[in-house]
């Protein structure tokens, strides 16, 4: 439909027709101008004590003639030669990189960045990261370790380039390589391409990014900013939100959590890994190799263990911990020690005997795996003997398994861990696993292609979901024996007795459906048996692993809740217990809900049902949060914790259009103008000389015009 | 397209209107009165054909091109009568009026002649008229983007506003016709005039071919300029006094 047309009918049916019925096909002006991309996702403004890093947009959006960028001589074009700034940069992830968007940022003639992101990435590697991570808040400083700090005997990030710590003063989002691509490249051939390099004729298409961000300048400003509006404001219009969720965690033996502090005659080996990832864009955190491989080994490693370590218990007790927000300044892991320090944990420093935590282990591809250790803290000569003691636990359990497992050759610094937290308050015993001896073998670390393909977890596409699901891939079982080696070694770390090492053994079958879970489909029978019945729709697409801000405050990430059912069904045990018993079982003389955590499952649903049989899992674990204790004490500007926030904004979307020229639309005002003046005009003086015009066939005199 | 674009096109579009209200209606409040209930009478109209054209849509295949299309003509064509329609229902009410004003007023006569009515009654309707067509474009000018990712022509905005002051000043014109028309008992003048909008509704079903639609349209505007003011009292001979007098009075002052 092309016109403006026939005003009476079709503008009001039109708009009563939209307003009411989306069934009938409208045409709004805007329809016409406007194409909506919908498959976008933004780079959004993260703040800390001194800086803020990320994008933003102004305020009604940013707008710029789009321009590809296929080659050099179109980057020239877009900072220097092109008529009609600014441009709007749209390229191909492979010119995504430190040299291109550092002659953009510093240019004024950049309105913004529009990536395609392909589902693998370049063969060299790439990440956004830094190279050296979190090293303002781990344990080597200039007072501990001086030449291990900032990485300077090993850079263990050596392909980041930092673009994900970069402010930028333009937005900047991803695409996927899809339709909404194709219109955008056809839109820019049809518009913006003229012919032997001459500058291209208006109309011109453009593009539009919205995605201002509310906070600026740093962790003190937004919040103080927060506290303003909080105190003054009827409706309070907050800027920023820290990062925040919960730890998880699981006691081999179950331990009161309801006494704090020191608790007597309990020596607890923890073993750790982190739970979260990032990316250069938001809420996008595949984290295949840099963090779900590991989490995902030492849950088969728990489920391993559980069984036999609670038939014969060892003599010291085992928690493991799931850190949430280690990506960014060690959240999850700062708080927890900092709650053993301020005895508001159920175990303090004095209870911990070792810590076991794994690293980056998804690419050890059943070669090597190397154990690190803190160097400083091995000169004290009790610490070296139980650091020597576990790394000859572990070694022990690894030939019984042949399988390569050593310390690296030369002396370095531990890698970026959770553990490092524990090393600034204690000199505690513990070693790192990973599959890096120096500098990670993940060459996409914190970026968007660490997925599930750089892990090789990939399935045929003709196979069915049950099927994928019982497939069991190399990755799998690599990540199998790499957790029955963790969980040998933290049976006998424990003390517990060497015959009964060979009991236990990782289920491959167990890894390869969790690899399946958390890096290509939550929304699985298996995953859905175990969760909560009334929350199934929460499973919906990848899962992104990003640790985000809670709305409202005590809520948990859904991710993080599903984490947690999963290791209740795998360490736990199902009861007998109804559902009102399942919730209140504190009624019940032998259930405690001091010492464990009960859960409401849905169960396994056979073919024909839909619901399924649901039952009360029993396990020891909790949720613990994962909350800076910088925020805690209100000290936004803290050196010591993790001072990271995330702004808030209010919309974000992205739209493409054609943008008219300045001269047409300066044409229009003046032509306007001039038909108001002679318009004015004309009517002045037919009304004043009215008399004279219409005389002849006037029935009145008395009024005038 | 931008503020710029807003203002000139609410400017081309409401202009001439604007200015005919402030200099010749703003002022009696009279008159003021007929022109609201005149713009009631075209929006009456106006919801009614709707109703009618909305229930033909419902009930038809909205997968059919051409039958929408066909529906679209039908719509035209039936809402220009209904607004022909409601103009003679306005007239007959605008008589009756004209009594009773004669009767309350302090002189023999009304306050206001059938003439004047014509011209306030045309005028509401082709106000109503220009809002409904351009207020919504008008909003959507004030986006940075304009019309034409789609292959549309990029001089939308300029070409719905100069039609829209076209028909609002056509509406002025056709009210001050018709009234005559009918105050006279030519009924061959009131046919015309129906004609003639029907004629100025169908070449817009010709956009985007601009050059078929705007030009003829004004050529018919102003072929009813003229008509109207043959009809409301004008000659040449009132002309050509309009310049004897400025002469004189330059003459002599």
């Amino acid at each position: 439909m092309r016109r403006m047309g026939p005003e009476i009918p079709k503008w009001f049916m039109i708009l009563s027709v939209c307003w009411l019925y989306k069934g009938v096909t409208c045409n709004s002006v805007e329809q016409k101008i406007y194409v909506a991309l919908n498959n976008t996702v933004p780079c959004v403004r993260l703040l800390n004590a001194t800086h803020q890093i990320g994008c933003q947009s102004l305020k009604s959006g940013s707008t710029g003639v789009l321009h590809v960028l296929q080659s050099e001589a179109d980057l020239d074009w877009v900072l220097s030669t092109g008529p009609h700034p600014p441009y709007m940069v749209f390229m191909e992830a492979s010119f995504f990189n430190n040299v291109t968007m550092m002659r953009l940022k510093n240019s004024t003639r950049v309105a913004g960045v529009a990536v395609v992101i392909p589902n693998t990435g370049p063969a060299q590697g790439y990440s956004p990261h830094t190279g050296c991570p979190n090293q303002n808040t781990g344990v080597y400083s200039e007072k501990y370790g001086p030449l291990l700090a900032n990485c300077n005997n090993t850079v263990w990030n050596p392909l980041g380039n930092g673009l994900s710590y970069e402010d930028f003063r333009f937005p900047i989002f991803s695409l996927k390589d899809d339709n909404e691509t194709e219109v955008i490249r056809k839109c820019f051939e049809d518009h913006n391409v003229a012919a032997n390099g001459s500058a291209p004729q208006y109309p011109l298409c453009a593009m539009q990014l919205f995605s201002h961000m509310s906070a600026v300048i740093d962790t003190p400003t937004c919040m103080r900013r927060n506290h303003l509006q909080n105190s003054f404001s009827i409706n309070p219009d907050m800027v920023c939100d820290p990062l925040r969720d919960y730890n998880v965690i699981a006691y081999l033996r179950p331990v009161n959590t309801s006494t704090k502090g020191h608790k007597a005659n309990e020596s607890v080996v923890i073993a750790a890994t982190r739970l979260d990832g990032r990316s250069f864009f938001w809420d996008i955190a595949p984290a295949a190799e840099g963090t779900v491989a590991g989490f995902v080994t030492l849950l088969a490693a728990a489920h391993a263990l559980f069984p036999v370590a609670q038939e014969v218990p060892p003599p010291r007790n085992i928690l493991f911990t799931f850190f949430q927000g280690e990506t960014f300044d060690y959240i999850g892991s700062s708080r927890m020690v900092y709650d053993m320090q301020n005895k508001k944990f159920e175990i303090d420093l004095d209870n911990v005997h070792s810590v076991l935590e794994l690293g980056q282990v998804g690419l050890w591809n059943r070669q090597k795996l190397w154990m690190h250790s803190d160097p400083i803290s091995r000169l004290n000569s009790s610490v070296e003997e139980e650091v020597g003691n576990l790394v000859n636990n572990i070694k022990f359990v690894a030939s019984q398994m042949n399988l390569s497992v050593e310390e690296p050759s030369v002396s370095q610094a531990l890698p970026p861990s959770s553990f490092q937290r524990f090393l600034r308050v204690r000199p505690v015993p513990g070693i790192v696993i990973a599959d890096h001896e120096a500098a990670f073998v993940n060459r996409y670390y914190e970026s968007i292609y660490d997925n599930a393909e750089y892990l090789n977890v990939a399935y045929p596409s003709n196979m069915s979901e049950a099927e994928q699901l019982d497939t069991v891939t190399d990755t799998a079982r690599s990540l199998a024996e790499a957790a029955t080696l963790v969980a040998r070694s933290l049976y006998k770390q424990a003390g517990g007795s060497d015959p009964l090492l060979s009991n236990i053994t990782a289920d491959p079958k167990i890894v390869t459906q969790l690899l399946y879970g958390f890096l290509i489909q939550p929304n699985n029978s298996w995953f859905r048996a175990l969760f909560r019945p009334d929350h199934q729709q929460v499973l919906k697409g990848v899962q992104s692993n990003y640790v985000g801000v809670r709305m409202p405050e005590n809520a948990v990430k859904e991710s993080t809740l599903l984490f947690q059912y999963i290791l209740a069904n795998l360490t736990g045990k199902a009861t007998n217990l109804t559902q009102s018993q399942c919730q209140n079982p504190s009624d019940l003389p032998e259930e405690s809900k001091d010492l464990y955590s009960y859960m409401w499952v849905k169960g396994p649903v056979s073919a024909n049902e839909t619901e399924g049989s649901p039952y009360c899992v029993r396990a020891s674990t909790r949720l613990h949060e994962a909350y800076s204790p910088a925020f805690l004490l209100s000290d936004y500007a803290s050196k010591e914790y993790s001072t990271w926030t995330e702004s808030r904004w209010k919309v974000i979307k992205a739209r493409i259009f054609l943008v008219a020229s300045q001269e047409l639309e300066m044409l229009t005002l003046g032509v306007g103008v001039a038909v108001l003046l002679v318009s004015l005009l004309v009517t002045y003086f037919m009304s004043s000389k009215a008399e004279i015009l219409f005389s002849s066939a006037r029935e009145t005199s008395t009024t005038t015009y | 397209m931008t503020v710029a674009v807003f203002f000139g096109c609410a400017f081309i579009a409401f202009g001439p209107a604007f200015a005919l209200f402030i200099f010749t209606i703003a002022k009696d409040p009279l008159r003021v009165i007929i022109l609201i209930a005149g713009a009631f009478f075209w929006l009456l109209s106006l919801l009614l054909s709707s109703l009618v054209w909305f229930i033909a849509v419902k009930a038809s295949n909205a997968d059919n091109a051409s039958l929408q299309r066909g529906l679209l003509i039908f719509g035209v064509i039936f809402s220009v009568l209904l607004q022909e329609v409601f103009r003679f229902a306005y007239y007959r009410l605008l008589r009756k009026a004209n009594e009773g004003l004669a009767t309350i007023s302090d002189e023999e006569a009304s306050p206001i002649s059938v003439q004047q009515m014509a011209y306030v009654a045309g005028l509401g309707f082709g106000i109503m008229s220009g809002a409904f067509s351009m207020i919504n474009i008008l909003s959507d000018s004030l986006g940075p983007g304009t019309v034409g990712i789609f292959g549309d022509s990029q001089y939308y905005f300029i070409t719905s506003a100069l039609m829209t002051m076209a028909m609002t000043l056509l509406h002025t014109f056709w009210g001050v016709v018709f009234f005559h028309g009918c105050e006279k008992g030519n009924w061959w003048v009131t046919a015309t005039v129906v004609c003639l909008h029907l004629l100025v509704s169908c070449l817009s079903l010709l956009n985007p071919l601009y050059e078929g639609s705007l030009p003829p349209v004004y050529c018919v505007m102003v072929v009813m300029a003229v008509w109207a003011f043959f009809s409301s009292g004008g000659s040449l001979n009132n002309l050509a006094q309009l310049c004897t007098r400025r002469k004189t009075d330059v003459s002599t002052s």
